[in-house]
């Protein structure tokens, strides 16, 4: 990791500097984290009376039950469609407002109002909307002749819950898109007006490769969104059902220690999310590091 | 622009007006629910324009001492909400700045042991690891308090790592100049660093205060006194109706109360909010 | 840089207000919205009785949320006084014995005279120890009942003064809704798995488990996977691709409700309790029935069985403490207080007295339907199958149930699959709550 060249020289100065993030880190996480790893390899009754040490055993439970590596691969679909969804609409509106002089204000007010409402909120206003008997939308789709059921089609369920997602994070997206896209000198793209590149070659050729980082931030960003802070919404909405078409892991983990206070199971899984956390944070932190030179 | 034909401009314009119906959609249909009576919706279908009830609706939630849903005054939960978040958000760019600080100017043993150890282990949202993070609270004695409510979400990777990106591009020159003159570390930060990061800080203040007022599950576990109550939470506990059915006219009319703040706040810093960012994301 | 003080000032501003003069008994429910506020309104009543003890309520969200955040705060010692607790909680809560202090205990330890034969005998059953002890206070039970659109009834030219008794009535009951287009669907139902097969079976004299529903030892098992309950699941599929029924959602089943108010649905299954919030919101004439029974099984109907929560009292507070709740206890009990509970919500009266009280003051006659809950409960004496059922990790075994009970509805399993499943999974839980609590 690179440093400045030149830097203070001080014994304690940088140790006192780092200490109130490193004792938060250090009390509300890294303790917490290391009980959870110990709970992962016990199993106890709900008020921690009875505690037997059981090995590996709730790991090995988990990777044998199919639900879980259902849950594995609804987090995939889920994550990916979100992102996908959520970063290209976000992209279309900030190409389009970038152009905009006047108007540009006035579209991004509007734009960045979801990105107010907390998760747990948008799932209620999403559940609203599509109540299946009170649900404005769903009423609307029944009047076109489609038969919206989230209850019991995985599928309208899987389509709810990435909307609703994808809804709360376009305005985030925006702004970062938005942000990306002023800072990019408008010569670069009148040269290559002059040398006559087209609109569409002139943005896939310039505008694209520059927004880059900006787009890999915001994947990651998404990813982590759509993996760990998405909770409310499906909460709010689907519970993680129809039949556990919709629950992804992170909710899972709630549901089991939780709800069904199933602490040992939990906590393991709470040590893979971790290990998936550092997965993706080494892969982040590398491609960064990488960019920061070119 | 390069060019700007008066067609593409009208079908820009058509498709931002669309999205922008789209995305604002939502929070239109909550507004609208928010001015009918009770049970408007419930036994029919929503209708799509405003009701009678805005004065009636809004001043009950405003007023009446303990909502329907057994929930504290909404004054009390907005203030609660307000103090969360700013709380978070001050703490977050405070314990953040300083370890940027910390890791970008100075060179000291373990310097990249902790570098890590901020980043890795703070993505992981408080949701999965709940329980024994609720357990380390309640064993410092921080349950129902702001100090509960906030210090633990205080650390942020995000933070920390957005203005070590933002340090790494101060130039050399900064520091030179200011060793010439004499000055030691807390004064090179307190009058060039900050100063120089006052964009980044502004649009750091935005998401983090934004992350601080949307919090739920966390007020949820940690206050059990209702003076505590934050407004996120109290939303959920009016839908959480038990065997009887929300008052939704009353539920969305808080819905759009507590959104106003985050967004008055997006709203305002909306210019220093891109700017930040622009900076920090090169 | 004033910010790096926020710290510290947060920190100095812990508060901790616990200088009263009166004893703070708290009490953590589960009941939001109209229910909530008749709640906080007896609690309030019971602190104008007397100035030596204040019982403080507090909302933790669902019934789950309150069971769970009630369990943590044991953990870390930071416990309410009194927890209200789902019945499928019941099995937990038990187990538990070093947590909870039990209430036959604790009101003989406080000098109340407490007189289980006082309470109607379906209620105590399901929160009595094997020697027949009570152990928490069942301050409001409910056994799902029939609501009915009269109205919708009368369109459809039906006998509205009679609703289906059978689930074979049912159809041609929700055939004839239909294709008078009266209604777009017959039925929908709340809480599916309470409804559709742990009420089911006890309605059906099924058992749900070996050991008498799990009432004789953690080392019981399920059984519910027989043919009537299959057969029943499959029906479900089949009336909902028909239109007959519709699923309202897993868990409490959020949507059904809102099918039945919106004049969608002309049939709902329901929590008793759910009668103040029926007549608030359906702007309709509703009328009320039992549930529905096959009427090829034998046995059937036999009765139904309880849900609703009870208050249970933890352990680790002052003798001064635990004599205010022993107090707050005594006065649920009194007759009118508990009439006048039953009244405003629909909760059945738990004490004889209380049902009596009621009768007296002519509240059944004044209001029809209201009893249906109580007869319905009480239509038989109870056999081991209908007495309740008690199993350990029943709050995830239920969401266990109504996920399967969603294969079948989507479709990719059969009725026969579903329950199989569930009861190899539900099976087990129970193995893991055995081992926990050996």
């Amino acid at each position: 990791m690179q440093t400045k060249r030149m830097t203070f020289n001080h014994r304690w100065l940088p140790y006192a500097l780092l200490a109130p993030q490193v004792i938060i880190t250090l009390v509300f996480f890294i303790w917490p984290a290391s009980q959870a790893l110990y709970q992962s390899l016990l199993r106890q009754d709900a008020f921690g009376f009875n505690t037997t040490f059981v090995g590996l055993a709730n790991f090995i439970d988990l990777f044998s039950d199919s639900l879980y590596l259902n849950s594995m691969r609804v987090t995939l679909i889920f994550s990916v469609s979100t992102t996908l969804l959520s970063m290209s609409i976000s992209l279309f509106f900030a190409v389009l407002v970038n152009k905009m002089l006047r108007s540009r204000d006035l579209y991004t007010t509007f734009l960045v109002w979801p990105y107010a409402i907390a998760p747990a909120i948008a799932g209620v206003l999403w559940w609203f909307m599509f109540n299946p008997s009170i649900g404005i939308l769903s009423y609307m789709l029944q009047s076109i002749g489609f038969d919206w059921n989230h209850r019991a089609n995985a599928n309208h369920a899987m389509a709810l819950v990435v909307m609703a997602a994808a809804w709360k994070q376009i305005s985030y997206n925006f702004l970062f898109f938005l942000a990306g896209l002023q800072s990019i000198p408008q010569s670069l793209i009148e040269a290559a007006a002059i040398d006559g590149a087209g609109r569409f070659k002139r943005f896939y050729s310039i505008v694209l490769p520059l927004l880059s980082p900006v787009t890999f931030f915001l994947l990651v960003v998404n990813i982590v969104y759509a993996m760990f802070d998405t909770f409310g919404v499906i909460h709010a909405t689907t519970e993680g059902g129809p039949a556990q078409a919709t629950n992804i892991l992170v909710y899972k983990v709630f549901r089991d220690g939780f709800i069904g206070m199933n602490l040992g199971s939990s906590a393991a899984q709470s040590v893979i999310l971790m290990l998936i956390v550092v997965l993706l944070t080494v892969v982040q932190f590398r491609f960064i590091e990488r960019k920061v030179n070119y | 622009m390069v060019e700007n034909k008066p067609w593409a401009t009208v079908l820009a314009h058509l498709f931002l007006i669309l999205g922008v119906a789209m995305v604002a959609f939502p929070i239109y249909v909550a507004f609208i629910a928010s001015t009918h009576p009770a049970g408007s919706f419930v036994s029919g279908t929503m209708p799509l324009l405003p009701g009678g009830e805005f004065w009636n609706n809004y001043s009950t939630v405003i007023t009446e001492g303990r909502s329907r849903a057994g929930t504290p005054p909404i004054g009390l939960m907005l203030w609660n909400s307000l103090l969360m978040a700013l709380a978070i958000t001050f703490g977050k760019l405070a314990v953040s700045l300083l370890s940027a600080f910390a890791i970008v100017y100075f060179r000291f043993p373990f310097r990249m042991l902790f570098f890590w150890l901020i980043f890795m282990t703070l993505m992981l949202p408080v949701e999965v690891r709940i329980v024994p993070t609720f357990q380390v609270v309640a064993d410092l004695g921080m349950l129902n308090s702001f100090a509960g409510l906030s210090i633990p979400l205080i650390a942020s990777a995000t933070a920390t790592f957005l203005f070590r990106q933002f340090f790494m591009t101060v130039p050399e020159e900064m520091l030179e100049a200011a060793r010439v003159d004499g000055a030691g570390p807390f004064k090179f930060f307190k009058d060039i660093l900050l100063p120089l990061s006052i964009t980044n800080i502004a649009a750091l203040f935005v998401i983090m205060f934004i992350y601080g007022w949307n919090q739920y599950l966390w007020p949820l576990l940690i206050t059990t006194d209702q003076s505590y109550y934050t407004i996120v939470m109290g939303i959920q506990r009016m839908v959480t109706a038990g065997d009887s059915e929300p008052l939704w006219h009353l539920v969305m009319a808080t819905v759009i109360l507590a959104a106003l703040p985050p967004t008055l706040v997006i709203l305002f810093m909306q210019r220093l909010f891109v700017k930040g960012l622009t900076e920090t994301e090169k | 840089m004033k910010k790096s003080f926020a710290l510290g000032a947060l920190t100095l501003s812990l508060a901790c207000s616990q200088a009263m003069a009166t004893t703070n008994i708290t009490w953590w429910h589960a009941m939001g919205g109209e229910l909530g506020e008749k709640l906080e309104q007896v609690a309030a009543d019971f602190n104008a009785t007397q100035d030596e003890f204040k019982v403080v309520p507090s909302f933790r969200g669902t019934y789950a949320e309150t069971m769970t955040g009630a369990i943590t705060a044991f953990r870390a010692r930071q416990q309410p006084h009194i927890v209200q607790v789902f019945e499928v909680g019941t099995g937990t809560m038990m187990a538990a014995e070093a947590a909870i202090y039990p209430i036959y205990q604790l009101m003989a330890d406080k000098g109340y005279e407490f007189d289980k034969e006082a309470f109607l005998p379906a209620v105590v059953g399901y929160y009595t120890d094997p020697q027949g002890n009570m152990l928490s206070f069942p301050f409001n039970s409910s056994t799902p009942i029939m609501y009915y659109n009269r109205e919708a009834f009368a369109k459809a030219g039906l006998d509205a003064d009679q609703p289906p008794r059978t689930w074979e009535e049912m159809v041609t009951v929700s055939q004839q809704l239909l294709e008078s287009g009266a209604s777009r669907c017959g039925f929908t139902t709340s809480w599916p798995s309470w409804l559709m097969l742990e009420n089911f079976s006890a309605w059906h004299n099924l058992p749900l488990g070996t050991k008498a529903n799990g009432f004789e030892g953690f080392d019981t098992e399920f059984v519910f996977n027989n043919a009537t309950v299959s057969r029943h699941w499959d029906n479900l599929k089949t009336w909902q691709d028909q239109g007959i029924f519709k699923w309202g959602g897993p868990g409490s089943g959020a949507d059904a409700a809102p099918m039945f108010y919106s004049g969608e649905c002309a049939m709902f299954f329901g929590s008793s309790a759910s009668r103040a919030g029926v007549l608030a919101n359906a702007n309709f004439d509703v009328g009320y029935g039992f549930q529905p029974y096959y009427s090829d099984v034998e046995g059937a109907p036999q009765n139904s069985i309880i849900g609703g929560a009870t208050l249970w009292v933890l352990r680790g507070h002052s003798d001064k403490e635990y004599q205010g709740v022993a107090a707050f206890f005594d006065y649920l009990s009194q007759p009118e207080v508990q009439a006048a509970w039953h009244q405003d919500t629909g909760y059945l009266p738990i004490t004889l007295a209380s049902y009596e009280l009621t009768k007296a003051q002519g509240f059944y006659e004044a209001n029809p339907g209201s009893d249906t809950s109580i007869h319905q409960m009480t239509l038989n004496p109870p056999t081991d199958n209908s007495k309740g059922l008690r199993f350990g990790n029943f709050v995830q075994i239920r969401d266990i149930i109504s996920e399967e009970m969603e294969e079948v509805m989507t479709g990719r399993k059969t009725g026969q699959q579903a329950t199989d499943a569930a009861v190899r999974r539900g099976n087990r839980l129970l193995r893991e709550f055995e081992a926990a609590n050996r």
